[in-house]
């Protein structure tokens, strides 16, 4: 069925969405990009094997030692930064469609856009456990 | 070997993986990790772990442009994002106690599946019939083509809702973005047009790689030395693919050439998997 009529609501709040990936995924990047060669220049000439699974360095896993990682001017550590900054850009980019649902008042999306959430953050605490 | 010799290969070889994955639709993910793990001896949870991290990023960037032009089935994609997230969950999990071995199996299986998929020819379908749910959730909708706004209306998504499921966990297990078994659920099940799923199923990879990444981090999968090589690369040669996608018209056997290739790549991940090697 071919209609001439293109329908022109939530074009907005897609704008935006569209705007928040685009900038999330530039940003963290650049900060990757900037870490690594930090990490390059302190550690470039030393040997480095991932045969073995033994998790990653103390000061990159948890939120406090990457900061301080940062503020010392870690490499590993701005890298992670950006790493995380990535992994929250498309969950930024679902609350935003939670509040795009709302404005629209279409309540069972911004339902479903809250489940989605929620899940997303059952899932951290799955991995934060044991 | 020294940390600025391997990154510049995982660089390389990152930047070709982004550039085939984009070129066939397949992602970056599915080469990467056979990359990672045969030629450069990663142990697999490091490379599912970055590639993971690259899938965010290429999924993520694309989704930038095709959510502008108005195709994307924003409420679709909202909807199987409950199935891909809980999924996505389940198969992080599941990869904490698998051993490394079934995990490279089960790899080498749906690269099989996904190259298999990659061959098919890929016809533009329209369901007009009207469904139940589709109309209670709200997914009918419609897209611009060259002649005019196209509707479209969503068939079986009990059926799509539990393949976005299975899709979900193979994503968070393998850390790929299992772009092939959300097409199964997309345009074979749920009979989306092709144009809509491709990019809809783009939309939601981004959320559904976050949702297991989360526990990835925590875990420690997550290495920075080797993820920013690889998502750097990937990232670039996904680019780079998307502007060559642009001027050429027929991709068929280039199609053929990737599909060989992850055919081959498949079939030593399940051998290493088999002798246990991985």
């Amino acid at each position: 069925m071919i209609m001439m009529q293109p329908k022109l609501h939530d074009t907005e709040i897609q704008r935006i969405i569209g705007w928040i990936l685009r900038v999330g995924v530039i940003l963290s990047m650049l900060i990757v990009f900037i870490g690594g060669c930090v990490y390059l220049y302190r550690h470039g000439a030393e040997t480095v094997h991932y045969k073995e699974f033994i998790g990653v360095p103390g000061f990159v896993h948890s939120a406090s030692g990457i900061w301080h990682g940062i503020l010392t001017f870690r490499g590993r550590a701005i890298i992670q930064a950006g790493i995380i900054l990535l992994i929250a850009t498309p969950v930024v980019r679902v609350m935003f469609s939670a509040i795009g649902f709302a404005l629209e008042r279409d309540w069972l999306y911004t339902a479903i856009t809250l489940v989605v959430l929620v899940i997303i953050a059952a899932s951290a605490l799955t991995g934060h456990a044991g | 070997m020294t940390v600025t010799a391997i990154t510049l290969i995982i660089l390389a070889g990152a930047y070709v993986a982004g550039l085939l994955g984009s070129l066939t639709g397949l992602g970056g993910g599915v080469v990467i990790i056979p990359l990672l793990t045969l030629l450069l001896n990663v142990n697999i949870h490091y490379a599912i772990g970055a590639s993971l991290v690259s899938v965010i990023a290429t999924s993520s960037g694309s989704a930038a442009a095709y959510v502008k032009e108005g195709i994307t089935n924003v409420r679709l994609g909202m909807f199987l994002e409950i199935a891909t997230t809980i999924g996505a969950m389940i198969g992080a999990v599941l990869a904490l106690y698998m051993q490394t071995n079934v995990i490279a199996v089960i790899f080498g299986l749906i690269l099989i599946f996904s190259a298999l998929m990659s061959l098919k020819n890929k016809r533009e379908q329209i369901e007009t019939k009207p469904n139940h749910w589709s109309e209670k959730l709200k997914l009918n909708s419609s897209f611009p083509s060259g002649n005019g706004v196209v509707s479209y209306n969503v068939k079986n998504v009990g059926g799509g809702f539990f393949m976005m499921l299975f899709a979900g966990i193979i994503s968070g297990l393998l850390g790929i973005g299992s772009g092939a078994l959300k097409v199964v659920a997309m345009d074979g099940i749920m009979r989306i047009p092709f144009k809509v799923s491709t990019t809809t199923s783009n939309f939601m990879i981004g959320v559904t790689a976050a949702a297991s990444a989360v526990v990835y981090l925590q875990r420690g999968y997550i290495d920075p030395g080797l993820s920013m090589p690889v998502v750097i690369g990937v990232l670039l040669g996904a680019l780079t693919g998307s502007k060559i996608l642009v001027h050429t018209s027929s991709a068929g056997w280039l199609r053929w050439v990737f599909a060989v290739i992850v055919t081959f790549l498949a079939v030593q991940m399940i051998y290493n998997g088999l002798n246990h090697n991985i």
